[in-house]
């Protein structure tokens, strides 16, 4: 089994009840991982769950926090996979005041090149928003950073896996 | 008028009654065939203690002297009967004084159904009297837990709550109830849960794991078996017995798995783990298919992982697919209940004899008597040793008592010397190791097990920690044997400090009280035994007793556990001295 350290998402279907957070992250905290994002969201199912979590662990921890998910009661399949396995994406708000982007020509070419949206604009600020990898949020981070960046914030990571899933027929059949 | 109907409706369609959540959950308890509870009152929990006294025909409360008691109780009585124990406390302190005993019965899997108090709906997140988050706080130790803020989820909820805590790995369930949907009412009725879509009790036994498991089973030249307490909980002794004495195999157990098979059986190969048997702990390194059934691997089971049994191919049988490769790397795993896949790998299993293998056991065996079976049982010194304590209990007793060991040194001597002659025998803290398990815990085995013999081998140091609940047995006549075997040490912490700390005694030595006395303050009777010539008297006194009694036996004071596997070492290098 693979010791190596490397990131690895954490899917979960679950039911949508109060505490299930805590009781899965309680099992994070228990080992000692860190987790860098999580996010909670409707499935493709109706009335289930799915939590996004993104932590750096070994496959032979990533297998035992799985199995170890899998095991509580509201929780109905937990898997775990590497970045190659998945389509990924986050999403990153960046607030920066209106004058820089009137006053500077670099702030429009920045958010040209970049691919990223304008969401809003008044007249004290402007929000951009950035769908990508996290090299590409975080390089809009730093080219916006010199031009009164007031906010920045990003989402956790949202993934999908490239191979099916097969969840559904699985609940089906309960 | 259109009301009147739907009531008529409901009675004869659904059988419903009006009444309060409170009384609800008296009903919820009495359909799930529990007759017994342990608790203490308090003020968010009330309106239930309230539905308590009207029940009292129906549903015995037994008013332990602290919530801690409570959860222990119901440990010692679900272990013995193999039934949900049930304990009921108020919020705040109340609440937070369950978590040992519910990590406790995590850890060791014992079914348990906690039920606590709490504020008022309108109340919660306001710091409020006696207001604290146990859901919040017992989630990493429970099974499952969960808040009930109305009246109406109760049925369902507590349905929830047994099914979860009896099936699968059994387990701790936590329900905290708010005191607004006790004194609700709402239309109660009431049925089991038999099945939760996201939760599988049970994975489907899988005949290609049987068959590999059985082809590594016939060729084996050396096999050993390790049973857990997965035989106990899944009421397989029957098959298990049955097939050993097919496989002929050498079955070793862990500390909670023991009485699972009698003491005395010939392929009964003794205790593995830190203070287990030399045989079982040696040939775990020589074995050449090693069978785990029901157990978990823990720690001081394995020693040192990286040399653990590395020669071997591993067979694991469990139910709960997350013990699997958890800690020792399985080559077949056969998931499933014991009692099926006991029963069903035994016709792919040839009759074996391993006669050669054996005499490897017996050798060893005779080696741990020699250096140290010999000395605890028979001494020649003076001072009385734990293990003749134990020794003399089992002439008493013929193997056929509960023994109910708290945590420590006593608890390893209890564990190696008693005899047991029938299952749901051994009662002791074994995953988490908590100092005061004993005494309460034996008083729910007592209930639990009325026409046995109950009877708690305390060390001077644990029964301080729960001696609180001689007043439970005072109050309910539990007719518990307590041993306390006196060292005026914490034992086993100076053993390590001896051993590890060049004998720096840091906070071991125990100033003790008059134990007697404080026994006979609470109207039991009581001996304390100082000398040999006085031991098997006193012992067979104090069995002959109807009511409870303490014997007070005062041992040798720096006596240590062998054998021993250091921390961090192999089991193969179990030391002797």
């Amino acid at each position: 089994m693979n010791t190596e350290m490397k990131l690895y998402t954490i899917s979960i279907y679950t039911e949508n009840n109060i505490g299930l957070l805590n009781r899965v992250s309680s099992i994070f905290l228990k080992r000692h991982l860190n987790i860098e994002s999580l996010t909670t969201s409707q499935s493709e199912i109706e009335h289930v769950n799915r939590f996004v979590i993104v932590s750096e662990m070994t496959e032979f921890q990533a297998e035992k926090v799985a199995k170890q998910l899998e095991k509580q009661i509201e929780v109905i399949r937990a898997y775990y996979h590497t970045d190659e396995e998945t389509i990924y994406q986050e999403t990153a708000l960046y607030k920066v005041a209106s004058d820089s982007l009137f006053e500077q020509r670099q702030v429009q070419n920045i958010i040209k090149e970049s691919h990223a949206n304008i969401v809003t604009v008044s007249r004290e600020f402007f929000v951009i928003e950035k769908t990508g990898r996290r090299h590409e949020t975080e390089q809009l981070y730093k080219d916006l950073k010199p031009y009164k960046l007031m906010q920045f914030v990003r989402s956790g990571r949202i993934s999908v896996t490239k191979e099916p899933m097969n969840i559904s027929e699985m609940l089906a059949a309960f | 008028m259109k009301a009147k109907t739907q009531t008529a409706n409901q009675i004869t369609e659904k059988q419903t009654e009006h009444i309060s959540g409170a009384e609800a959950v008296i009903k919820c308890l009495l359909a799930e065939g529990v007759d017994l509870l342990y608790g203490y009152p308090g003020g968010a929990i009330m309106p239930i203690y309230d539905e308590l006294y009207k029940y009292q025909d129906q549903l015995q409360h037994v008013l332990t002297r602290h919530e801690q008691g409570a959860t222990h109780a119901a440990q010692g009585f679900a272990r013995v009967t193999g039934k949900v124990g049930v304990a009921m406390a108020t919020s705040g302190p109340g609440a937070t004084n369950l978590v040992t005993g519910i990590a406790d019965a995590q850890i060791d899997s014992t079914p348990m159904v906690c039920i606590t108090g709490q504020v008022g709906k309108h109340l919660l997140g306001s710091d409020a009297f006696q207001e604290t988050d146990i859901v919040g706080i017992s989630t990493p130790v429970t099974k499952w837990n969960y808040q009930i803020t109305e009246a109406s989820e109760i049925p369902e909820i507590m349905a929830k709550a047994f099914y979860i805590a009896r099936s699968g790995r059994p387990g701790p369930v936590l329900i905290d109830i708010t005191k607004n949907a006790q004194f609700d009412t709402f239309d109660f009725e009431y049925e089991k849960c038999t099945s939760i879509r996201s939760y599988k009790a049970v994975p489907e036994v899988d005949e290609n794991q049987l068959k590999e498991a059985a082809k590594l089973i016939n060729v084996a030249k050396k096999p050993m078996i390790i049973f857990g307490q997965g035989v106990i909980l899944g009421k397989a002794e029957l098959e298990f017995k049955t097939f050993i004495e097919k496989t002929e195999i050498p079955s070793t157990c862990t500390i909670l798995g023991l009485s699972a098979l009698a003491s005395k059986h010939p392929l009964n190969a003794g205790m593995v783990g830190m203070h287990g048997n030399y045989a079982p702990n040696i040939l775990t390194n020589e074995c050449d298919v090693l069978i785990a059934i029901g157990m978990r691997f823990d720690d001081r089971v394995t020693g040192n992982l990286a040399t653990y049994a590395k020669q071997a191919k591993v067979i694991h049988f469990d139910i709960d697919p997350a013990e699997i490769g958890k800690n020792v790397k399985a080559d077949v795993a056969v998931l499933g209940d014991v009692k099926e896949t006991l029963a069903q790998i035994l016709p792919f299993v040839n009759s074996n004899s391993h006669e050669h293998w054996m005499q490897e056991f017996k050798k060893l065996d005779a080696i741990e008597f020699d250096k140290v079976i010999k000395d605890e049982l028979y001494p020649t010194k003076e001072g009385i040793t734990m293990g003749e304590v134990i020794k003399e209990i089992n002439a008493v007793t013929k193997g056929k008592a509960v023994i109910v060991s708290d945590v420590g040194q006593h608890q390893m001597f209890a564990c190696r010397y008693a005899e047991f002659k029938q299952t749901k025998s051994n009662i002791t803290s074994g995953g988490l190791g908590t100092m005061g398990f004993a005494l309460p815990a034996a008083i729910g085995a007592k209930m639990g097990a009325p026409e046995r013999e109950v009877i708690a081998i305390i060390g001077d140091g644990g029964y301080q920690m729960t001696i609180q609940e001689l007043g439970t047995i005072f109050q309910t006549k539990a007719a518990v044997k307590i041993v306390v075997l006196n060292n005026e040490f914490l034992g086993m912490v100076r053993q390590w400090q001896q051993l590890f700390f060049d004998k720096r005694y840091a906070s071991t030595e125990m100033v003790n009280p008059d134990f007697v006395t404080i026994a006979k303050g609470y109207h039991i009777e009581a001996n304390r035994v100082t000398k040999r010539e006085d031991l098997s008297k006193a012992i067979e006194t104090m069995i002959a007793c109807k009511d409870s009694y303490f014997l007070e036996v005062c041992v040798e004071k720096e006596n240590n556990v062998f054998p021993m596997i250091p921390t961090g070492a192999s089991v193969s290098d179990m030391r002797l001295s």
